[in-house]
């Protein structure tokens, strides 16, 4: 399953930033696909992508709000909460394990054979909630200027994705954008090596504490159409599904945690019982497998 | 009985988000949300990429 994931990875990092035209264009793609919604987290300014960032693109909207509202427009952002909400209450954190570019950007760097591997303290999880509420959502809409405009608070004062995939190569391309450097953009930078850093000892960082997609699409984890869910009768609590598990969680423990991106490890490569399912509209999508190995252990017993 | 009632619920609670996000896309394609992305998706947001 591991090899399928990291390959379904690529691609949509790829088909996401598939406009490989920019080194000659020196600018970002313009064309009609950026007005699909990217299901990852990936930086709309990233010369390379082909598809907008909904993190940034609602907070463009609230910023811009009484503005576009003085001028009879209603954009609350409503398609983009919509696009984003589909992809939630569909598929919940799915996309996290499956599709986002800078998912795999963490994925990769924890494989780094550096340094002592360690997990994050648990209350630094809950920051994400704070960003997707506070930085995503009220900051942009309250936090204005005289003029009534606020700021994009996440994309400007945290995003790394948006340093490493849009900043970085911009700054490569328009060499003229250098002279416009300055505290903020360290600051990003700063943030940017704290989560590269932090990647090489720590599974998914970024997922885990920060993101705020993340934390929009864990909502629906228990509710989601496809989802993992566990046969408790099956289950004999070993542990295993712990132990390989990219997020630091127990599934038979937390089922449909909103920490879980369903990389399907738990279920693929941990649990020998079967006790672990993939389920689409309450309908499993997992082969009957191994399961008579929790009756042969029992009859032993 | 018990189980059918827990299942009616199981099911309600996966679909009502949908038609809710659903009904909420809609209503942003009608309101022209779909243009202003498009527009804001064009340009080099030099606030987000920490330039500006």
């Amino acid at each position: 399953m591991e090899p399928l994931r990291r390959l379904v990875q690529v691609i949509a990092t790829l088909v996401t930033n598939g406009y490989f035209l920019f080194p000659q264009s020196k600018n970002i793609y313009q064309g009609p696909l950026k007005i699909v919604c990217s299901p990852g987290l990936n930086c709309y300014s990233c010369p390379a992508s082909t598809t907008y960032c909904p993190i940034g693109a609602i907070q463009q909207l609230l910023l811009g709000l009484r503005f576009s509202l003085e001028t009879g427009a209603y954009y609350f952002g409503s398609y983009v909460v919509g696009s984003i909400g589909l992809i939630g209450a569909f598929s919940g954190r799915i996309t996290c394990g499956w599709l986002c570019p800078f998912g795999l950007i963490q994925e990769l760097l924890y494989k780094l054979p550096l340094g002592k591997k360690r997990e994050v303290v648990y209350p630094l999880r809950y920051v994400k909630y704070f960003m997707l509420v506070l930085f995503v959502f009220l900051f942009p809409l309250l936090l204005t200027n005289e003029w009534g405009m606020g700021k994009p608070w996440f994309c400007k004062y945290v995003c790394p994705a948006g340093t490493l995939e849009a900043g970085i190569p911009m700054l490569l391309l328009q060499p003229e954008l250098r002279a416009t450097l300055g505290l903020l953009f360290y600051n990003k930078l700063l943030w940017m090596l704290v989560f590269i850093g932090w990647s090489v000892v720590t599974s998914r960082p970024f997922c885990k504490t920060t993101c705020p997609m993340g934390a929009f699409y864990g909502l629906f984890n228990k509710i989601s159409v496809v989802k993992l869910e566990l046969v408790e009768d099956r289950c004999t609590e070993c542990g295993a599904c712990a132990k390989v598990c990219p997020m630091g969680i127990q599934f038979n423990e937390v089922v449909g945690s909103p920490e879980c991106i369903m990389c399907m490890r738990c279920m693929k490569e941990a649990c020998e019982f079967g006790a672990i399912q993939l389920t689409c509209g309450g309908h499993s999508m997992s082969a009957p497998q191994r399961i008579s190995r929790k009756k042969q252990i029992l009859t032993e017993e | 009985m018990k189980k059918s009632k827990k299942n009616t619920r199981v099911r309600l609670a996966t679909l009502v988000p949908l038609f809710v996000f659903l009904a909420l896309f809609l209503f942003g394609i009608n309101a022209g949300e779909p243009q202003r992305v498009l527009e804001q998706a064009w340009n080099i947001c030099l606030d987000c990429i920490g330039i500006g």
